[in-house]
């Protein structure tokens, strides 16, 4: 009863799926507080937000982590209050899991600054949501 | 052979016709069929006002051709007494409710006997509009109600098609219950249709590599016992698909005699429990441990699974991973714990474990680390390696592990338990008290933080997929529901029923059709049930969605439309990215992996077919409405779809 193919259309039980999520959030606070870490707003670059978005749709970056770089179970949450910029830019030159890398061939600097600019300009999530309090 | 007992045949039809002749010429005209030549238009004449008078020479001739030897097919041209009524009779014994199925010619004799002869009841057909979805549906069915559903497909064709949910079955170990038309007689095929069309050497051969146990029995006694042993070789564990080929000829031609024939009782086999000494070896290792884990796959058989693993995993204060319907997800020791950090692993029906213990990118260059503990001991307690065909993978990569255990993981549960607890002093249990607290703290602060990650994008067109699951979960969660689908964490699966076993469709396409299975066996427990199903997934096999309406099976199907094969679309973006080319993927739409230009009217689709429907729904805010709509449908006894546009994961 475990050797079923872990695909898309074979169904995981919902257990696994919070693992899954747990995981990604448990690594992002690892990896989010590195320390010595500057704050991403005092050393990154100014950005243009509006292609930011753009880029963030078209280069694809919104099939693994949401259209609102909110996060899903194929990649973690990316914004509002993203890593700092220096981490944020290393990671997508050089993943280290899973995340495909992005070359500056692909996303150039001036991009992944515009990229960077729309996360921080991401709204805060609404609090006290009452369907999530059950 | 031919003449089946009380069959009327030709001979006596035309021996009262003769008699009637004997009273009156006139009477001659009954006969018209099969008279020849100049008798028969004489004959027909007499139809006319005016009758004919035949010569005493005609009459005498006519009364020589009736009583002189008929060919043999006019000879027998009925049966009172067919094979396939007793195959009926061998099948009700197994209890099968259900026998999904598309109708096939050389199938005739068993689909009349189950129709006639059986009342359709027990099994009762259900019309599937292709094979895979009768194996599939049958697959679901499996997943809720733990016992095979029967399903009948022709040879070639129709076997070809099913072979993706075959596999799916081979590969989650469910008992596929597959019968097979076959004429093995060339005398008895139809000579235009029946060599290429219904025909083979060996029908099995197509879906062997799958299957636990065929066979292909040549006489009606021999089916009355491969039929009952079928069933119990699907049903002894580890389970897996079984295929009985059924012989046109054996099924439509008359039983010699029935006083010969007996059916045998079907005596189910018990799940074999792992070797005692071994198990205390492992009971040792888990007290011992200071920091546990244990990693369960889909093991449970039965509700009694899901109170051992209970009672296991707080003998222990151990944290389970996984685990399926047989681990309440809101349990404290649910989701706890890592590999990183155990020092004994216990893999639970887990498989080889590898994608457990290393962890693995898929980049350029491939990798695999180990990332458990150098100390760490790991074990495992599977039924696998009993039945494992060569042509297919599933076995995954082979790890080393230090324990391993072959025995049914649910079966074993009794002796672990005892074991362990025969070892835990009230010391020990203080410490493992201790441990279990700190184990329930982490487990909530990880539902805490899953919550905040929830928050993000709510409010986002497409809609989000926890908005979607909790907008649902809302909804669903008073009533008495169970989700034949993949669900969300955050809903409390608190009953054994509330999620369906393992359940594989053998690729995309699977979804839907496993969906309406499992909703068909909550149905006589009035259950609710929810589907999501994802677009890609839908349009392989849509035509699934009338077997819904038309069997009145209540489902409530709420789509995971991301407008693409979005799996694929990750794929090319990766393999771009290597290349140094991927930044206009996305944009443009890489070939073959969206499902857009035209969207698909999913509502429509779902209409067309006698479902309520509704969408595409977009905005989150549309979405409880709609759901309450939805729900009021689906407790009336409707299949009702939402098409909801969706992020892409
Ligand atoms: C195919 C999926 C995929 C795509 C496309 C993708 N990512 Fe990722 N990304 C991931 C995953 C998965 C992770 C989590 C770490 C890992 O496994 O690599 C991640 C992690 C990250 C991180 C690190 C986050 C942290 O908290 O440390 C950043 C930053 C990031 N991605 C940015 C981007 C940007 C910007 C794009 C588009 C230019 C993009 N990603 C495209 C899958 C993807
Ligand atoms: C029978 C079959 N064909 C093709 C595939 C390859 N495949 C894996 S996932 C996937 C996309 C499925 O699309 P959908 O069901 O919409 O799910 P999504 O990935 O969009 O969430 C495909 C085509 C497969 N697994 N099985
Ligand atoms: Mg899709």
């Amino acid at each position: 009863m475990n050797r079923f193919v872990r695909h898309r259309s074979v169904r995981i039980a919902a257990a696994g799926l919070m693992i899954a999520v747990a995981l990604i959030v448990a690594r992002l606070g690892a990896e989010a507080q590195t320390p010595g870490a500057t704050p991403g707003a005092q050393t990154a670059p100014a950005g243009n937000t509006q292609n930011g978005k753009r880029i963030f749709a078209s280069y694809g970056c919104f099939q693994c982590h949401g259209r609102e770089a909110q996060g899903g179970i194929a990649g973690p949450r990316l914004g509002p209050n993203p890593v700092p910029f220096v981490a944020f830019s290393r990671y997508i030159r050089q993943p280290a899991g899973q995340m495909p890398p992005y070359t500056s061939k692909v996303v150039t600097d001036t991009e992944l600054a515009d990229i960077y600019a729309f996360l921080q300009s991401l709204p805060q999530p609404p609090k006290d949501i009452p369907l999530l309090n059950n | 052979m031919r003449n089946g007992k009380g069959s009327m045949n030709r001979r006596g039809f035309l021996k009262g016709a003769a008699v009637g002749a004997a009273a009156g010429a006139a009477a001659l005209v009954a006969p018209r069929v099969g008279v020849p030549g100049s008798l028969a238009s004489a004959a027909a004449s007499a139809a006319l006002p005016e009758p004919v008078r035949l010569t005493p020479a005609q009459t005498a001739e006519l009364q020589a051709r009736e009583t002189a030897p008929l060919p043999p097919e006019q000879e027998s041209l009925t049966v009172s007494d067919p094979g396939s009524d007793f195959m009926v009779d061998v099948l009700k014994t197994l209890n099968f409710e259900y026998i999904a199925a598309n109708p096939a010619s050389s199938a005739r004799g068993l689909h009349e006997s189950l129709d006639s002869y059986g009342g359709n009841k027990n099994p009762e057909w259900l019309t599937c509009c292709h094979e895979v979805i009768a194996l599939n549906i049958a697959n679901g069915y499996y997943a809720v109600e733990g016992r095979p559903m029967a399903v009948f497909t022709f040879v070639p064709a129709g076997l070809h098609n099913s072979l993706t949910a075959i596999s799916g079955a081979y590969g989650a170990n469910t008992p596929s219950y597959i019968l097979v038309a076959n004429i093995a007689d060339a005398e008895q095929r139809r000579a235009q249709q029946d060599w290429g069309g219904h025909s083979m050497t060996d029908p099995a051969a197509i879906a062997r590599p799958l299957l636990k146990w065929d066979d292909n029995p040549p006489a009606l006694q021999h089916f009355a016992e491969s039929a009952v042993r079928a069933y119990k070789i699907a049903m002894t564990e580890p389970r897996g698909p079984v295929l009985l080929v059924v012989d046109a000829s054996l099924a439509e031609l008359p039983i010699p005699d029935r006083s010969k024939l007996s059916i045998p009782k079907l005596t189910l086999t018990s799940p074999p429990a792992a070797d005692p000494a071994a198990v205390a070896e492992v009971a040792k290792l888990l007290v011992a441990a200071e920091n546990p884990l244990i990693l369960a796959g889909d093991f449970a058989r039965d509700e009694e699974g899901m109170k051992l693993m209970v009672e296991l995993a707080e003998t222990l204060q151990a944290p389970v991973q996984g685990g399926g319907r047989g681990m309440p997800n809101r349990h404290p020791l649910s989701g706890g714990g890592s590999v990183p950090s155990a020092d004994v692993i216990l893999g639970f029906n887990r498989g080889s474990m590898f994608t457990d213990l290393y962890r693995s990118t898929d980049q350029q260059l491939k990798t695999s680390v180990r990332r458990t503990r150098p100390v760490a001991k790991v074990i495992t307690i599977s039924a696998d390696d009993l039945l494992l065909h060569g042509n297919y993978q599933h076995v995954g990569r082979f790890a080393e592990v230090d324990l391993s255990l072959t025995g049914d993981p649910q079966a074993t549960l009794p002796s672990l338990i005892e074991a362990c607890k025969k070892l835990i002093t009230s010391d020990r249990r203080r410490v493992l008290e201790a441990r279990g607290k700190k184990i329930a703290a982490e487990t909530a602060r990880r539902r805490e933080e899953l919550l905040t990650y929830c928050t993000y994008g709510w409010d986002a067109s497409p809609i989000s997929q926890p908005r979607l699951a909790m907008e649902t979960w809302d909804v669903v969660k008073r009533k008495d529901w169970a989700l034949v689908s993949r669900g969300h964490p955050l809903w409390n699966a608190d009953k054994f029923y509330r999620r369906m076993g393992a359940a594989g469709g053998g690729g995309v396409g699977g979804a839907l059709p496993i969906s309406i299975g499992a909703a068909l066996a909550h149905r006589k427990h009035g259950r609710l049930c929810v589907n999501f199903n994802p677009d890609g997934d839908m349009m392989f096999v849509p035509g699934a969605l009338w077997s819904a309406t038309h069997h009145r099976i209540p489902l409530l199907i709420i789509m995971e439309n991301n407008r693409a094969y979005h799996q694929e679309v990750m794929h090319l973006q990766r393999i771009a990215n290597r290349r140094q080319r991927g930044q206009d993927i996305a944009h443009r739409g890489a070939s073959g992996t969206t499902i857009t230009d035209p969207n698909i009217d999913f509502a429509q689709l779902a209409r067309s077919m006698g479902a309520y429907a509704e969408g595409p729904i977009t905005d989150p805010k549309d979405l409880r409405p709609a759901l309450l709509r939805a729900v009021e449908r689906v407790e009336k006894g409707e299949v009702a779809l939402l098409d909801t546009v969706v992020q892409p994961r």
